[in-house]
């Protein structure tokens, strides 16, 4: 093979593909070692990043919930005191939302939408670096705390008065206040990240009827997270100046209102539940049709449906505030439009019993989990439709029967998806297969599992069981059904164990993956297992929804990207037609200077006020320095 | 309506235990609206159960089904658009009879009895105050954690909130209602048979939440009278030598700057009033039977039993102790 020496402004059109492949590697690759590590910008490395430590908070909030079952396994337990479980239960619940779920479907984002809509790398690397580092700050600062015995008590949503200055005594409020700050930095920025890399990064031919519907689900979440981060972190903010500074936002004794929180967390609040779902709802959308066989049924409902879902889950924070005594109009309003986002839900179910009926599904680990899925949450989405209802809702509101109705939203709803799709991606992004027989054994002690620990909660529910309660007395009637909850959740745990055991045991001993073995019709399938540092050594040119399936052997590439330097391909919002060579940052360590430098701000503004100024110092110096002009041109068009 | 509620008895899967400390669920309703609500819920549950259990046939039957690839076809497309747009449509109107329904029952809610008995309750970090109030009188008296209504009449709650939110919840007798400072909240119920109803704090209120029970006694209309009037009148007498040491301990030592009891020099107002405290059937919201024994233990060492609450030990010799805990006892 003839080597041609590189001048600027060469093309990948101008050399044979064995050289374009070599410089493209020289060009995206990431220096090995330490160095590399923390200076990388591949979004590939950064998501694969992202998700091994959602995984890891995932672990930590489940021996959380062992804790809490053998402490709720009979009246009266005595594993854990009053103040432990306290921080036990808020702990489990922040970390499993603002450190798993959110993070963990972001993070699948961050490492597949590049590939399926067929770019090089996601949009503002580097924001996406700093936004893991940012993660990572927010994770070590809850759990550091807890570790010291300084974890938040006040539940995962910190209702004032009991957070505020009056109650809530110590640093532990504040440290759950500025954990929330940290993970919604990252979220936001992520959140970024995606609508542009959808919007102007697709490949030439993506239009927007071509997207697929797991790149559509991650748009609308990233859509939601922009939209509804920003209330949170005005609750967590006023809530931190009442207790820092002496603001007086919650306090009714000088003018403010407790309840003003709960509209401000709530209307995040809900808002997140179809963060964590929708993602969910486009593995579920990326399995079907692959494991059916045949397209999916209903790409444009599917699509309305999501974007519908969406702009819904805007409309009903108020159902999670009905016995705090609003006027009863306004309530059944919010019956109404609760009610109402079960169409959007019911239409995407339809649709995928469509898929398979009308497809010749094969029965293997990601479909399994997607049957799963289907049987556990539409009984979560049907609870979800019985607290909708005002007077039913008086009734279960608190109590144990929600307890078990949003974990079959979450774990039936989200989880199950989330296990199917690392089943289905993971020899995408290791190389390697997964163990069919350790997944079925995995699927069955998670499905059994999971039903037996939380449909007795519904039960108990409804006898009165509240939630959040450390203990019980002997003579309420609870006995039986929590002993029974608490051994179903060992049989839950032992599942997840297999899942993870196979996880770690298929990195190395899995088999070799081909570049497509599940023969699947989008483009992340198109390029090798794991995907090169480049991705796709040509940007593959789009002509169908299913790419795959309609040009099985070749696709069309477009070529003429520069070689010497990193560059993606911008194209138009709707038609994806190319307008221009983007220049793609360089890998840096200033994003993760920046990222230290922020937490340190962070942090010691729970101590001090202060820490906002002086603190800002170090931000500015490192946002200057990875901000400084390299003096390249930036577009060409 | 018992009959009724024993045919529905095996559906519900009852498992309540009316023993000691009284009913606490919502599956066992003793008045209005909540067994207005077990209907709703009932039937909006079993609604619920057929739409699942068609989604998981159909689920079933699609893995299940073996056979050879077809060509696609444009009539196969449209019967199945026909029938997800018919699903469609059984969704909307199942979703809108829900709505319905259940503004219907939330109206149901809000009854406004003017002969209602007022009472008012307020929530503390871990008890509940419970004032009774004569609107003829205007007499009012205090007790707590514990509220007794006649049966048949309807009650009106004052709910309100001393320091964080908590939630009324006797879920026999009425759906939850939150208790909210700065704000005051209303809930209407009716008993409609005597017994001992048991509610418990229902919004996650600091360390000892699990540990802020409530019974409501609802008695037939003299029984109720009756003890009206004992709770009206001011604390019995100390009657022996023993129990008038425990009334000048009471007044003597720190009980009193927190306690009320009626009659006597204690007139503290943070903790509850114990002027009938003997009367009650627990102390410290429920967490024990009220016994001379309970009494004394409580008083000995409150922090160990329900670590966090706002009663100090306060130092007693032995037989202070025995006097403090036989004179409680004995207010009936």
């Amino acid at each position: 093979v003839s080597e041609i020496p590189i001048r600027s402004d060469m093309r990948d059109t101008d050399v044979a593909p064995e050289q374009l492949a070599r410089e493209l590697t020289k060009i995206w690759s990431t220096p090995p070692g330490l160095w590399g590590a923390l200076t990388t910008v591949d979004h590939k490395i950064i998501g694969r990043r992202y998700i091994v430590t959602a995984f890891v908070f995932l672990v930590l909030g489940g021996i959380l919930a062992l804790a809490m079952r053998a402490q709720l396994a009979g009246p009266e337990g005595r594993w854990i005191g009053a103040d432990r479980y306290n921080q036990v239960f808020t702990m489990h619940g922040s970390n499993m939302m603002f450190l798993f779920a959110v993070p963990v479907m972001e993070a699948m984002a961050v490492y597949l939408v590049p590939l399926m809509v067929g770019t090089r790398n996601i949009a503002f690397p580097r924001l996406n670096a700093f936004s893991y580092w940012i993660y990572l700050g927010g994770g070590l600062l809850l759990w550091g705390a807890f570790a010291l015995d300084m974890g938040p008590d006040v539940g995962w949503f910190a209702y004032v008065p009991l957070s505020g200055p009056q109650y809530g005594s110590g640093k532990r409020a504040d440290i759950w206040a500025q954990m929330i700050t940290f993970t919604e930095v990252s979220a936001l920025a992520v959140a970024v990240e995606i609508i542009v890399t959808v919007f102007k990064q697709r490949a030439p031919g993506m239009t927007l009827a071509r997207i697929p519907l797991f790149v559509w689900s991650m748009l609308v979440m990233a859509f939601l997270v922009v939209l509804a981060m920003p209330a949170i972190m005005v609750a967590s903010t006023t809530l931190i100046l009442d207790r820092l500074v002496g603001t007086h936002f919650y306090n009714p004794a000088e003018g403010g209102d407790v309840l003003l929180y709960q509209h401000l967390f709530w209307f995040f609040g809900h808002p997140e539940v179809y963060i964590i779902f929708l993602p969910a709802v486009g593995m579920v959308s990326a399995i079907v049709p692959t494991f059916a066989r045949r397209e999916i049924f209903g790409y444009l409902p599917i699509v309305l449906a999501l974007i519908a879902t969406g702009i819904l889950s805007f409309g009903l924070w108020v159902h999670h505030m009905f016995v705090t005594g609003l006027p009863r109009l306004g309530e059944a309003f919010f019956t109404a439009s609760s009610m109402a986002i079960a169409i959007p839900a019911g239409l995407q179910i339809f649709c995928w019993l469509a898929t398979l009926w009308d497809g010749r599904p094969v029965l293997k680990v990601p479909l399994l989990f997607v049957a799963g899925f289907i049987f556990t949450f539409v009984i979560g989405g049907l609870t979800g439709v019985m607290v909708a209802s005002v007077p039913f809702d008086t009734q279960v509101h608190d109590t144990y029967f929600v307890v078990a109705h949003f974990h079959y939203v979450l774990i039936g709803g989200a989880v199950f998806p989330l296990i199917g799709a690392v089943y289905f991606w993971y020899p995408k992004i290791t190389g390697r297969m997964m163990s069919e027989r350790l997944g079925q054994v995995a699927f069955w002690l998670i499905f059994v599992g999971f039903n037996l620990t939380f449909f007795p909660m519904h039960i108990l529910g409804f006898q009165g069981m509240p939630r959040r309660i450390y203990t019980y007395q002997p003579e309420m009637p609870w006995g039986g059904l929590n002993l029974v909850v608490s051994l179903s959740a060992l049989v839950l745990a032992l599942g997840f164990l297999m899942f993870l055991v196979d996880a770690l045991r298929s990195l190395r001993g899995g088999a070799v993956a081909p570049d497509n073995p599940w023969n699947a019709a989008t483009l992340e399938w198109a390029t090798t297992s794991p995907p090169p540092v480049y991705n796709f050594p040509r940007i593959p040119v789009v002509t169908s929804a299913s790419p795959l399936w309609d040009s099985p052997d070749t696709l069309p590439v477009a070529a003429g990207l520069r070689i010497d330097r990193r560059e993606a391909l911008i194209t138009s919002l709707r038609e994806a037609d190319p307008q221009a060579r983007e220049s793609m940052p360089q890998n840096s360590i200033w994003p993760f200077l920046a990222a230290i430098a922020t937490s340190i701000m962070l942090v010691w503004s729970i101590f001090s006020p202060w820490a906002v100024v002086w603190g800002s110092i170090p931000v500015a110096v490192t946002l200057i320095g990875w901000f400084w002009p390299k003096g390249i041109p930036e577009d060409e068009a | 309506m018992r009959a009724r509620l024993h045919r529905l008895a095996p559906f519900t899967l009852a498992l309540t235990c009316t023993a000691c400390s009284g009913s606490q669920s919502a599956l066992d309703p003793a008045g209005l609206p909540a067994l207005t609500l077990l209907h709703l819920m009932l039937g909006i549950m079993l609604t619920c159960a057929i739409v699942w259990a068609g989604v998981v046939a159909v689920l079933a039957r699609a893995l299940s089904r073996r056979r050879a690839p077809r060509p696609h076809s444009v009539s196969r497309e449209r019967r199945m658009t026909i029938v997800i747009s018919a699903a469609l449509v059984a969704t909307v109107a199942i979703l809108s009879a829900f709505t319905a329904a259940s503004f219907i029952a939330t109206r149901a809610l809000d009854g406004a009895d003017t002969d209602a008995l007022l009472i008012r309750v307020r929530g503390f970090q871990w008890w509940w105050e419970v004032n009774y109030f004569d609107p003829k009188t205007g007499e009012t008296f205090a007790t707590a954690n514990e509220i007794h209504v006649p049966v048949g009449r309807a009650v009106r709650l004052q709910l309100a909130a001393a320091d964080v939110i908590h939630s009324f919840w006797v879920p026999s007798l009425a759906g939850k209602q939150d208790l909210i400072p700065g704000r005051d909240n209303e809930l209407t119920f009716v008993a409609q048979r005597a017994g001992v109803y048991r509610g418990q704090c229902a919004e996650f209120c600091g360390l000892q939440h699990a540990r802020m029970a409530l019974a409501v006694v609802a008695l037939p209309a003299e029984a109720f009278a009756q003890w009206l009037e004992t709770q009206r009148a001011d604390a019995v007498a100390p009657s022996s030598e023993e129990l008038r040491r425990g009334h000048d301990v009471f007044v003597a030592k720190a009980c009193g700057a927190c306690h009320t009891i009626r009659g006597t020099q204690a007139a503290g107002m943070t903790g509850p009033d114990l002027t009938h405290v003997g009367g009650r059937r627990t102390i410290a919201a429920g967490v024990f039977e009220t016994t001379r024994g309970s009494l004394a233990a409580w008083i000995a060492d409150p922090q160990t039993i329900k670590p966090g609450n706002n009663m100090p030990m306060v130092p007693l010799e032995p037989d202070e102790l025995r006097a403090v805990s036989a004179y409680m006892a004995s207010l009936k």
